[in-house]
C-alpha cells in the first residue's frame, strides 16, 4: 500500500519539477513586461531535443551538449523577442499573448521538420542502481531533476531579490516609463526575460528527457500545466510556482495511478478551473495587490 | 547645464509648445511656471527624452540629448520625478530606491548571477548607499514597507529619493508640492533647498505653489499657451506686467 503510494508520489514530484520550472518560466517573463509567452512549454521541448541532437547525433560530450542546447535555446528566445515581442508598436497585452501563442505553433512546425513525429530520448546522467525508499524504486534521475530544480529556484530566486540587475527587470513590469527614467534600459531587459526564462524552461527539457522521453508536441500540455502552476501560486510569485508545480504533478500522478490514467491531464485543467474563478490572485497572492496593480 | 533651444511641439493640431528657449544653469535652482495648460509637463516630458520634440534641440552638459531614450538620458545624469506619482508600488520603500542604483552598478547580468566577491561588495556597497539617501529624505524607519502603502507625502519624497539614487546633476521635479498639505510643503521646500546647496545638484522645478517657486527659486521661466512669455528673478518676475496678465486676465479698463 504505501510502496505503492510512495511510488506515486516520486513521479508525481519529478513530473512536478518540470511544471515548477515552466511556472518560473512565465514568471520571469511575467515579471519583466506582463506578458505571459504562451511559447513557454516549446523551450522545454527545444531543450529536451536539441540535447538529444548534440549528444547522440553530433556525439559530443555531455557537458558541451549541455552548454550548447541552453545557449541554443536562449538564442531561439532572443530570436522570438526581436522578431515578434518588439516591432510590435502595441501595448495590448492581449496581442502580445496572441503572438506567442503563433509563436509556438511555428516552433512547434519546425521542430516536427526537423525531428518528425517519435520520442526521443538519451542515457540517464549518471549510471548506477536506483535507490529504494519504503520499497518504492527511485531512478538516480529522478534525484537530477530535483536537485536542477532546486538550483534552479534557488539561484532565480536569489538573482530577482537580492541583485539590483533583478530587482530592475522586476521594476520594468511595474512601471517602464519610471524604470526607464532611472537609466534602466527597458527594452534589453524584456530580450533578457525570455532569454532567461527559455534558458530555465531548456533545462528543465534536458533533465527529464531522460525520464519521460520528449517530443515536438510536448509543448502545448506543458504550458497549460507550467501556467496552472504559475496560477496557483500567483503569476509573478517564484514560490508559488514551486508549490503549485509540485502539487499539480503529485495530483496527476495520484490520478492516474489511483483512479484513471485517461484522467491525468484533467486535474491541472480542473484546479486551473478553479483557481481561475475562486481564487484569480493565486492562494499566495494578495488580491489587494493584484487590484493595485491592474488600476 | 541644460540648454532648451527653439522646441515646439504639436499634438493633433493643438501647438503645445511655441519656440521655446531657455536655459538652466549649473548650480542654480530653476523654476518653470505658468498657468494649467502652458506646456510646463509637455517640456518636461522632452527633456526627459519620453517623446522627441517636433522642432528644435536639448544640449545637456554640452551634448545634444534631443532624441536619446529615456535611459541614455538618466545615464548622463540627468533624473526627474512625476506629477502623478510613479513608483513601483509592489517593491518595498528600499527596493524602489536600490533599483534607481542601477545605473551605479557596474555588475553585468552574468557576474550578478553567479554572485562573484565584487558584486557582493558593490551590492552593500548601494545599500549603503541607499539608506544614506532613505535617511536623507527622513524615511529610514521604513526601508520594509511596501509603497504602496506610504501616505502621498512620503511616496513623493520616495520619488524623489529614487531619482537621487542615480546621482543626478540636474534634477527636474515635475509638481512635486501637489497634494501636499502647507507643512508637508514647507519641508518639501527645505529639502530641495539643502539638495540644491549641500549636494550641489541642479534643479528645474516645474510648480503650481506660486509661493514656493518665489521663496525657493533662483530664475523663473514663464510659460503661457506653449509659449516663453518672461524669465528673469523672482522679484522681477512678480512685477512682470505680461505674468499678471496671464495669471489673473486682462485688466478691465473700465474698473
Amino acid at each position: 500500500m504505501l510502496t505503492v503510494f510512495l511510488q506515486f508520489l516520486f513521479s508525481g514530484l519529478t513530473v512536478g519539477s518540470v511544471y515548477a520550472l515552466v511556472g518560473m518560466g512565465f514568471n520571469i517573463i511575467y515579471n519583466a513586461t506582463s506578458i505571459i509567452n504562451l511559447a513557454q512549454g516549446e523551450f522545454v521541448v527545444i531543450g529536451g531535443l536539441l540535447m538529444w541532437f548534440f549528444l547522440e547525433s553530433c556525439k559530443l560530450p555531455f557537458l558541451l551538449a549541455v552548454a550548447l542546447t541552453i545557449l541554443s535555446a536562449g538564442l531561439v528566445a532572443l530570436i522570438m523577442e526581436r522578431l515578434t515581442i518588439r516591432p510590435l508598436k502595441t501595448n495590448d497585452l492581449l496581442i502580445m499573448i496572441m503572438v506567442t501563442v503563433a509563436v509556438a505553433i511555428v516552433m512547434r512546425g519546425l521542430l516536427m521538420f526537423k525531428f518528425g513525429k517519435e520520442p526521443y530520448s538519451f542515457a540517464a546522467f549518471t549510471e548506477g542502481d536506483p535507490l529504494v525508499i519504503g520499497g518504492a524504486v527511485i531512478q538516480l534521475q529522478t534525484l537530477w531533476v530535483l536537485g536542477i530544480t532546486g538550483t534552479c529556484i534557488l539561484a532565480l530566486y536569489a538573482f530577482f531579490n537580492l541583485t539590483i540587475a533583478g530587482k530592475a527587470m522586476r521594476a520594468c513590469s511595474f512601471d517602464p516609463t519610471a524604470a526607464s527614467l532611472v537609466g534602466i534600459p527597458v527594452s534589453r531587459m524584456i530580450m533578457f526575460s525570455f532569454i532567461l526564462s527559455a534558458m530555465v524552461g531548456a533545462i528543465g527539457g534536458i533533465a527529464i528527457t531522460p525520464i519521460s522521453l520528449m517530443e515536438y508536441d510536448k509543448g502545448p500540455m506543458l504550458a497549460v500545466k507550467g501556467f496552472c502552476a504559475a496560477m496557483m501560486g500567483g503569476l509573478g510569485r517564484g514560490r508559488g510556482a514551486v508549490v503549485g508545480g509540485l502539487t499539480i504533478g503529485v495530483l496527476e500522478s495520484m490520478t492516474a495511478g489511483y483512479i484513471h490514467s485517461g484522467l491525468k491531464d484533467a486535474v491541472a485543467l480542473l484546479i486551473l478551473l478553479s483557481i481561475l474563478f475562486f481564487r484569480p490572485a493565486g492562494l499566495f497572492g494578495n488580491a489587494a495587490m493584484q487590484r493595485l496593480k491592474g488600476h | 547645464m541644460l540648454e532648451v533651444q527653439n522646441i515646439s511641439k504639436v499634438f493633433g493640431g493643438v501647438h503645445a509648445l511655441v519656440d521655446v528657449s531657455f536655459s538652466v544653469a549649473e548650480g542654480s535652482l530653476s523654476a518653470l511656471i505658468g498657468p494649467n495648460g502652458a506646456g510646463k509637463t509637455t517640456m518636461m516630458n522632452i527633456i526627459s527624452g519620453i517623446f522627441p520634440p517636433d522642432k528644435g534641440s536639448i544640449s545637456f552638459k554640452g551634448g545634444v540629448i534631443t532624441r536619446l531614450s529615456p535611459a541614455a538620458i538618466a545615464r548622463r545624469g540627468l533624473s526627474r520625478t512625476f506629477q502623478h506619482i510613479e513608483l513601483f508600488a509592489e517593491m518595498t520603500v528600499l527596493e524602489n530606491i536600490l533599483v534607481g542604483r542601477y545605473i551605479k552598478s557596474r555588475s553585468g547580468f552574468l557576474a550578478a548571477g553567479l554572485r562573484l566577491p565584487f558584486v557582493r561588495t558593490e551590492e552593500e556597497k548601494n545599500r549603503a548607499k541607499s539608506l544614506e539617501i532613505l535617511a536623507s529624505i527622513g524615511l529610514e524607519g521604513k526601508a520594509d514597507e511596501l509603497a504602496s502603502n506610504l501616505p502621498l507625502g512620503e511616496q513623493r519624497m520616495l520619488e524623489i529619493g529614487r531619482a537621487l539614487a542615480t546621482e543626478p546633476s540636474l534634477l527636474l521635479l515635475d509638481e512635486p508640492a501637489a497634494g501636499l498639505n502647507i507643512r508637508e510643503t514647507r519641508d518639501l521646500g527645505k529639502m530641495i533647498v539643502r539638495l540644491n546647496t549641500e549636494r550641489e545638484i541642479t534643479i528645474l522645478l516645474v510648480e503650481h505653489d506660486m509661493d514656493l517657486v518665489m521663496r525657493i527659486s533662483t530664475s523663473i521661466t514663464v510659460l503661457n499657451f506653449g509659449q516663453k512669455i518672461a524669465s528673469g528673478k523672482p522679484a522681477d518676475i512678480q512685477r512682470n506686467r505680461d505674468v499678471i496678465t496671464a495669471y489673473l486676465g486682462e485688466e478691465d479698463p473700465s474698473c
